[in-house]
């Protein structure tokens, strides 16, 4: 690459921020300053300050008098990322008079500072970075954003707490949402729970009217036992496809009266909503109070399926709702914004093998003991071991199972110890056992949770605090005949104990959901390693994911109990009816477009498009974008062979011109000492 | 102003092969036309000449030079400056002078393997291991030969160029039209484009000039089309998996390989706003390879044997990524050594 040697009639002002230490602690930000004013003035930089807070009000004045009182014609602010405020100094340019998109935010904070730790390159390379923002923007042009509508449709992903709440608040405000839940009824892990903390309220009782209120509410339509299978378009258009699995029940006729469920012969061990301790038949709700009332046929395991025997359902129901024939059905959904409430799955307690679940039978994970301390559930809310009649004399819990644990996950999955607590009291109360809870450290950080674990305390649970080494039913002494034996470190008594027990609960912790990945992709967002999906700011935009329009509320973020959930569900439709009110949204006119001179019709771009906005004219052999339908992704610029694809604000001279800056060959010698970059 | 008043041609070859020579000769009856129109008065492939006489013209004397081959060794260079002093229009000529074309595929090797494979190779029967020597001091005197350069560079790498003329060889139709060009431009019935412009092809691609059938496409795996039974003689070759360098080629041509059913392997170049042949066409293949798994896209992009022949066969030497690291070094080391 040849030094560039075009000169320019442009006025650039650079602004250099301190972000208090941030910036200045590492970069020498007055001596960055100084430089670009020396030898960028070349390259038409006027004028280079550096300010303390860039972002402040004052910072921002700065930018606007400068641009009315030495005719600035073009902005390089350096500081923090675009992400963070490249909208402020854009609208403080625009407030002088001055296109937004004349302005350049370049980061020497993320990129520089925060991650060198040598103050005289960090400044270096600060100067490099900077350095190429100017030559950057000054092959920009003023640009307008395009507006476009909001579609005032919203889709729910997930029928869980949260997605219920987020659906009910969008709903209420009057306007249209689709609830898509993967399983035949809406209610999530909750539905699952017998009491909940710290309240000890019945979850059923609290859930249910929620869960009533989505099937009956006129601005919700309930898609169950369906998924998304496809989402194209961005924030205000999408296009969603849903696929509903077929229920090979006719909803239309079923009256939800039951009689298929008493009548199928076929009985089936309920893995998901009974946790494998209760059954279900191969028609099915998976509970009483299921939303919607309509139950599915599991057609792996149902006898007509399978035999093509049977179709004893068929015969007796009393209103010919049964279809065999039914198939899977693809929807189509026009939506402006999605909120994504996925959920979690718990941890496989199988994987801490020296806790024997699965291989000692009394070993219990949460999960079925919810299913056993709740009334509707398989033992009518009996308390007893594997065996469905003894009563444990001696209960020991295990907090953080999977959690806080560097073999498993490192993370605290935040509902476990007053799932924990909650378990202790409930066996105290139906069985008087006595109760071991085995604890790292006590987590009861929220509203009553504290006053709960001194009600625990108070009712005499013994906490032992160590990590438990090994649940076995190897006795060693006479009074371990028959018995788990808990062997733990009592780390407050500082000695080893074996505590020998009845029933062992581990209280597993939350995992994401084990598709996380594959759901971030098909919504277009992003998961940590964890699988967790990432908000848009951990902090300040808890539920805004970096794509516009997908919103995330519940444990599909991150563990947390109901109350948080729901706030999370709460905040993510208030972010949606504020999006919906606004009518239309600004886009950024960052568009792909086709110079039809230089296209050959070579059709490589063609299938590439997530947006769907490329067309072929096949009379003309040439492509086209369509500029509302273009996100400007990029992707059929970076396709083209022929190079008759460019991006606005990503157009090859731009993106070499900042290049070239950045190695400093818009210099005339290069300031770089020797080691630095060499 | 030579004797008979008309404007003078000439043509040089560096490291070349000579094509470029037959395909000027190619032209036919409009050779004529340049004898007509030129005086031709340095061209070694056809007349007899001498350095010396060139080097005796005054600066400018040539009006136009067709300059074909890469710049070699120190002889090629010497040349090129030469000729740019000596001449007003200096015309990049075929795809070695443009981008290095098959000589520059040399760069991914160092001098010394070159050497070794050329002197010391199967085929040569060299017992006595010997290499040429850039100096020897004879009786009679010190002699020289041209001194082998690390890299092979292209003739904008080394003066400045006023036109490209792509092509391995260019075509004859689109020598001829050039030669038109000038002629009209020297009577004034006609301007020459921009300092800089590709002249003598099209701006956009082959697929522009090539009759197949195109449709949206994935690629599964790429295949060899010796390795086909049978081609589709109607549907795009890409599409048949027959890795054609078309949609990245500049046109011009008029697509003649992929006519004749073998696919194009890029001989024109990139087209317009095309920095980098290879960089651009294997983020095109990459587009619409089938498969979103790492191991699923490694099992398509292993069946492609060549991928630097492939993608860069005419364009190494001039590509940004420059060559193997290997030979910046040695390149370096050269530097270092003789200034």
């Amino acid at each position: 690459m040849s030094k560039i040697n075009h000169s320019t009639t442009e006025r650039v002002g650079v602004y250099v921020c301190h972000c208090g230490t941030n910036i200045a602690g590492v970069i020498d930000v007055e001596a960055v300053a100084k430089w670009a004013a020396e030898h960028l003035k070349d390259r038409g930089v006027v004028i280079a300050r550096d300010y303390k807070f860039m972002c402040s009000s004052l910072g921002q004045e700065l930018i606007e008098k400068d641009i009315q009182e030495l005719g600035l014609t073009r902005v390089v602010v350096a500081a923090c990322s675009p992400h963070l405020h490249e909208a402020t100094f854009r609208v403080a340019c625009q407030r002088a008079g001055l296109n937004p998109y004349l302005c350049e935010l370049v980061s020497i904070r993320e990129q520089a500072s925060w991650v060198h730790t040598d103050k005289h390159a960090a400044t270096e390379k600060a100067k490099a970075i900077l350095s190429g923002g100017v030559e950057r923007v000054l092959h920009h042009a003023p640009l307008d954003p395009l507006h476009v509508p909001i579609h005032p449709a919203t889709l729910v992903v997930g029928g869980g707490i949260a997605g219920i709440q987020a659906a009910l608040e969008i709903a209420d405000a009057g306007f249209p949402v689709y609830l898509v839940e993967r399983e035949p009824s809406i209610g999530g892990h909750m539905a699952q729970f017998d009491k909940t903390f710290p309240t000890l309220d019945c979850a059923a009782c609290i859930l249910t009217p929620r869960m009533v209120s989505i099937g009956s509410h006129p601005n919700v339509t309930l898609m169950t036992w369906s998924e998304v299978t496809n989402v194209a378009g961005y924030v205000g258009n999408f296009t969603v496809t849903v696929k509903k699995k077929a229920r090979y029940i006719n909803t239309d006729l079923c009256t939800g009266c039951g009689i298929c469920q008493e009548k199928c012969p076929k009985k089936v061990i309920d893995d998901t909503f009974e946790a494998g301790l209760g059954y279900r038949k191969a028609v099915y709700t998976p509970f009483p109070q299921a939303v919607p009332k309509y139950p599915v046929i599991d057609d792996v395991n149902c006898t007509y399926f399978q035999k093509g025997t049977c179709r004893a359902c068929e015969k007796l129901c009393p209103t010919d709702a049964i279809d065999f024939k039914q198939e899977d059905e693809i929807v189509t959904l026009q939506v402006g914004n999605i909120v994504l409430a996925t959920g979690y799955d718990v941890f496989d307690a199988r994987r801490v093998a020296q806790y024997g679940y699965a291989r000692l039978a009394n070993v219990f994970t949460s999960i079925e003991f919810e299913r056993l301390s709740n009334a509707a559930g398989p033992t009518n809310g009996n308390i007893v071991l594997r065996d469905g009649v003894t009563v444990p004399q001696t209960v020991g819990i295990i907090h953080c199972t999977g959690s806080r644990d560097r073999n498993f996950n490192n993370y605290c999955s935040a509902i476990c110890c007053m799932q924990s607590l909650k378990f202790a009291h409930l066996v105290k109360e139906r069985t008087g056992a006595t109760v071991y809870n085995f604890y790292i450290d006590i987590r009861t950080t929220a509203k009553a949770y504290d006053e709960f674990y001194q009600r625990v305390l108070d009712e005499g649970t013994i906490f032992v605090r160590g990590r438990v080494a090994e649940v076995t039913d190897a006795a060693r002494m006479p009074n371990e005949e028959g018995k788990l034996i808990v062997q733990v470190e009592d780390t407050l008594a500082g000695r080893q104990r074996r505590i020998p027990v009845d029933m062992v609960i581990l209280s597993v912790g939350l995992e994401p959901r084990r598709d996380s990945h594959e759901v971030a992709k098909l919504f277009g967002i992003s998961c940590s390693s964890d699988g967790w999906i990432i908000e848009k700011h951990p902090k300040l935009d808890p539920v805004a994911t970096m794509t516009e329009g997908v919103f995330v509320a519940g444990c599909a973020q991150g563990p947390k109990d109901i109350p948080n959930s729901v706030a999370q569900g709460a905040a993510a439709a208030a972010r949606v009816l504020g999006r919906i009110q606004q009518k239309e949204i600004a886009l950024e006119p960052v568009r792909a477009s086709v110079d039809e001179s230089k296209c050959s019709g070579c059709r490589i771009c063609n299938g590439l498009c997530p947006f769907n906005a490329i067309l072929f004219h096949e009379d003309r052999m040439v492509t086209e974008v369509n500029p509302a339908l273009c996100q400007g992704c990029g992707t059929c610029v970076a396709a083209c062979p022929a190079g008759a694809i460019s991006g606005t604000v990503f157009s090859n001279e731009q993106i070499f011109a900042q290049m070239e800056g950045l190695l400093l060959h818009n210099i005339e010698r290069p300031p770089m000492t020797e080691g630095v970059l060499a | 102003m030579s004797v008979n008043g008309k404007p003078k041609f000439a043509m040089y070859w560096a490291a070349s092969c000579g094509g470029c020579e037959i395909a000027v000769l190619n032209i036919h009856e409009k050779i004529l036309d340049v004898d007509a129109n030129f005086e031709v008065v340095f061209w070694p492939v056809a007349m007899d000449a001498k350095y010396k006489d060139v080097e005796a013209m005054p600066d400018e004397a040539i009006t136009l030079t067709l300059f074909n081959g890469g710049i070699r060794n120190t002889e090629n260079e010497a040349m090129a400056h030469l000729m740019r002093r000596k001449s007003k229009i200096l015309v990049a000529f075929g795809s070695c002078a443009c981008a290095g074309c098959i000589p520059g595929l040399a760069n991914l090797s160092t001098r010394e393997q070159i050497f070794e494979a050329v002197y010391e190779g199967v085929s040569t029967d060299n017992p006595t291991g010997i290499r040429p020597d850039f100096q020897w001091a004879a009786p009679e005197g010190n002699l020289h030969i041209p001194e082998f350069y690390p890299v092979l560079k292209t003739l904008d790498q080394v003066v400045a160029v006023d036109y490209y003329m792509p092509g391995c060889p260019p075509e004859s139709h689109q020598i001829g039209a050039v030669v038109d060009l000038v002629i009209q431009a020297l009577q004034g019935k006609a301007t020459l484009p921009p300092t800089g412009s590709v002249i003598g092809a099209g701006t956009s691609t082959v697929c522009d000039e090539c009759p197949r059938i195109r449709n949206v496409k994935t690629i599964q795996h790429f295949t060899r089309i010796q390795q086909l039974a049978a081609i589709d003689p109607n549907l795009c070759l890409l599409e048949q998996g027959i890795p054609c360098n078309g949609p990245a080629t500049r046109s011009g041509c008029g697509a003649l390989c992929p006519r004749a059913g073998a696919q194009c392997i890029g001989c024109y170049g990139s087209s317009d706003g095309t920095l980098d042949f290879g960089a651009r066409l294997m983020t095109a293949f990459a587009s619409v390879i089938e498969g979103k798994e790492p191991a699923e896209i490694e099992r398509v992009l292993d069946t492609l044997p060549d991928p630097v022949g492939q993608f860069y066969r005419f364009s190494l030497a001039h590509s940004m990524l420059r060559a193997a690291p290997v030979v910046l070094e040695e390149e370096e080391q050269y530097a270092t050594h003789h200034h």
